[in-house]
């Protein structure tokens, strides 16, 4: 008996000397931390989960030894909540790293948690381009898009065209004021002229008050410095009270495909506004929608660019996870991304720049008029296209502490 | 020397303007507008108001579920506009009476074993109830909500000069007042609303003269299911048709009811009218505290009548 133990013993601790040859097993924990149930549910929510979970799929398959995990959790729209979970999931639950997270307060938040902590946070969510600005970190990736871009997109576009004078009405909290600085000093860049303002508590339904305002002031254009089911309810009720009728004109500052759907094409037909990534845009996105459709299973949804973010991000940080060879180091990992050129089927090809920005074509999009729509979710005409290092606030004027000189 | 209105700079400039007055910086005829659209938000609120306070007053269940009910009542308009091509005139018939069947069954199954019991047990299961429709809703609806049009009849407006008030606005501001004041006079002023409120004080002895009395308890709570999801049809088309349309409207109507008097029918109608134009008043003159000013007002209210301005119990 004991010589077999014995025998059984050499072999197993000789069995163990064949492991080197394989791979390294890298573990990565991802988590979504996104708005469930609230003003940009629809934006983000559930499609960014599944967004992620594609992801990890994708990346699984080409790179057998990295298992990637995904959690996810509400943030309900309020950065306190968001902080304990954070702080929960880098502390006791092993993620690396945070994705998503719409609502820029919430994000400015959780920054600097992943900071302190030396994770990672691939903002896809948030619009503040403090982010990459005042408030940069460097465990930080802003993805997608920010306000700057916004601003710069549909601000400079509608100026051009003739709308010189604005009216804002703000979300009162850091992305509504983001967004409002950054399209006010476009619109003053290029000879516009900003008539006035108004800060409107975020998550509002009634907009009658603010809209009259906005109709009293004279302004040729009313800018929508709020996004998700605010951005719909402006719009639904400046159409009731004959805004548009009377000669005002509403600048979506930020709007996503679903909320376009929500409104209707009737409704938001002649909408302009830039986004960086579309459904319909190419035959990439088209295949990877119709997965998404299928994970979703309900009827009726169409993905916006910022679930298409979490999918493209999360992978740019798996690659680079990848050749780092661990997840542990969050600044390792992003100071990799730096480095690497990515290149997937919906945003094409990205790069990440010193503040932490990553770059992506931006596109200008007017929403169909109803006759002119195909088929369902056929809902924006492409405009115009801005190359990536166009699209993005030069890395000089961000003010960003990482920047040299 | 009275006031003298300080003129506007175009109107030195031989251009045909009249001279605006203005009060506290902001324009008198842009004032009006907000009053007016102050009086339509305060509309909702009386309409929601006045069938908390019924239900509060008649059955004393602190029925949470009030918002829930609300937007089942533009749900169940959109359902109908969609899955059986019934419009907004025959779902504002409709919706109420299915909504209000529905409140029945609750009152029924649920409801009609807490009257004895703690106010507390009451909102906790209509909170729970709340959060049910909601989530259910949030299912099948999505956050976004989804679109509800404007009736044919009652599109475009009116410029009065200084405003546009759309017709459908007016129309709300109209029929809640007609339905606030004729449940008051109903509840108040008619026999059957005396049996009501008798029942209340004293059901055993109102039973020993031979009325139905859980018939009745359970009939008003259903009217007052009804009144939310009438307020739901009516929201449907200017406001998003999205589950969680209730749950941010419910927390002021609370504060409404509470500031009107808890028991008071009339108080809640003048309160829900009168906060609808103070918070349209915040509006303008400091938006970013709208949200807060009428809990503000509880508050003050609070201090110095706890009982509400109407109300007639602590």
């Amino acid at each position: 008996m004991k010589r077999t133990l014995g025998l059984v013993a050499l072999a197993a601790s000789l069995a163990c000397g064949t492991a080197y040859a394989q791979q390294k097993q890298i573990d990565v924990k991802v988590g979504v931390l996104t708005d469930m149930a609230s003003l940009y549910a629809d934006d983000t929510g559930i499609g960014s989960v599944i967004a992620a979970k594609m992801a990890a799929e994708d990346f699984m398959k080409k790179h057998p030894n990295v298992k990637v995990s995904v959690v996810s959790a509400d943030h309900q729209n309020k950065a306190d909540v968001g902080t304990n979970i954070a702080n929960q999931w880098y502390d006791v639950d092993h993620v690396d790293m945070i994705a998503d997270v719409p609502n820029s307060g919430v994000a400015l938040a959780i920054s600097q948690v992943a900071a302190a902590k030396n994770k990672v946070f691939v903002a896809s969510g948030p619009a503040s381009s403090d982010l990459t600005g005042s408030k940069c970190t460097a465990n930080t990736v802003h993805w997608t898009y920010d306000t700057w871009m916004l601003a710069n997109g549909t601000g400079k576009a509608i100026v051009k065209t003739g709308g010189d004078t604005w009216f804002f009405l703000v979300a009162d909290y850091a992305f509504g004021h983001a967004l409002e600085r950054d399209t006010a000093a476009v619109v003053e860049k290029n000879g516009g002229k900003v008539l006035g303002q108004v800060a409107v508590p975020i998550n509002n339904s009634d907009f009658s008050s603010f809209l009259l305002q906005a109709q009293q002031s004279k302004a040729k254009i009313i800018g929508l410095a709020n996004a998700g089911g605010d951005t719909i309810n402006s719009i639904k009720q400046g159409a009731e009270f004959g805004i548009t009728a009377g000669g005002q004109k509403f600048a979506g500052l930020l709007v996503f495909a679903p909320d376009v759907a929500a409104l209707g094409l009737k409704t938001a037909q002649g909408l302009t506004f830039t986004e960086t990534w579309y459904w319909d845009l190419n035959d990439g996105s088209r295949a990877w929608t119709k997965r998404w459709d299928k994970l979703r299973n309900a009827a009726g949804k169409i993905p916006s660019m910022n679930m298409a973010g979490v999918y493209s991000g999360t992978l740019a940080y798996l690659q680079a996870v990848a050749a780092v060879g661990s997840a542990k180091d969050g600044k390792a990992v992003v100071d990799k991304m730096k480095t690497m050129t990515f290149d997937d089927p919906l945003f094409g090809k990205s790069t990440v720049r010193q503040d932490g920005r990553a770059l992506h074509p931006a596109y200008l999009f007017e929403v169909k008029k109803p006759e002119e729509s195909k088929y369902p979710g056929d809902l924006y005409k492409l405009k115009a296209t801005i190359p990536a290092d166009e699209a993005f606030r030069p890395l000089k004027d961000g003010g960003c502490p990482l920047v040299k000189g | 020397m009275p006031l003298t209105p300080t003129l506007s700079p175009q109107a030195g400039r031989g251009r045909r303007k009249p001279a605006m007055t203005t009060i506290f910086g902001v324009p008198t005829m842009a004032l009006f507008g907000q009053l007016l659209i102050g009086l339509i938000n305060g509309s909702f609120y009386a309409l929601l108001s006045l069938g908390l306070a019924v239900i509060f007053g008649m059955l004393n269940i602190i029925n949470f579920a009030h918002g829930a009910q609300y937007m089942l009542g533009a749900v169940t308009a959109y359902l109908l506009l969609n899955y059986a091509g019934l419009g907004y005139w025959p779902a504002l018939i409709l919706a109420p009476l299915i909504v209000g069947v529905f409140g029945i069954l609750i009152e029924r199954l649920f409801l009609q074993w807490l009257y004895r019991l703690d106010h507390l047990y009451g909102l906790l299961l209509t909170f729970g109830l709340a959060l049910i429709f909601e989530g259910i809703g949030r299912n099948y609806l999505g956050s976004a909500g989804v679109p509800y049009t404007l009736p044919d009849s009652l599109q475009g407006g009116h410029n009065l000069g200084f405003m546009f008030l759309p017709n459908y606005r007016a129309w709300v501001i109209a029929a809640s007042l007609v339905i606030c004041f004729g449940t008051w006079f109903a509840i108040e002023r008619t026999r059957l609303g005396a049996y009501l409120r008798a029942a209340t004080e004293n059901p055993t002895l109102v039973r020993a003269f031979g009325i139905n009395v859980p018939r009745m308890i359970t009939l008003t709570y259903g009217f007052g299911v009804a009144l939310a999801a009438f307020a739901g049809v009516m929201a449907a088309p200017i406001y998003n048709v999205s589950p969680n349309m209730g749950s941010e409207l419910i927390i002021v109507v609370f504060a409404v009811v509470v500031i009107g008097g808890m028991g008071s029918i009339l108080g809640s109608i003048l309160s829900g009218f009168g906060l609808g134009v103070v918070e349209g008043l915040t509006k303008v003159f400091y938006p970013e505290a709208s949200n807060t000013v009428i809990f503000v007002v509880m508050a003050i209210v609070l201090l110095v009548r706890p009982a509400g301005l109407f109300g007639r119990r602590i």
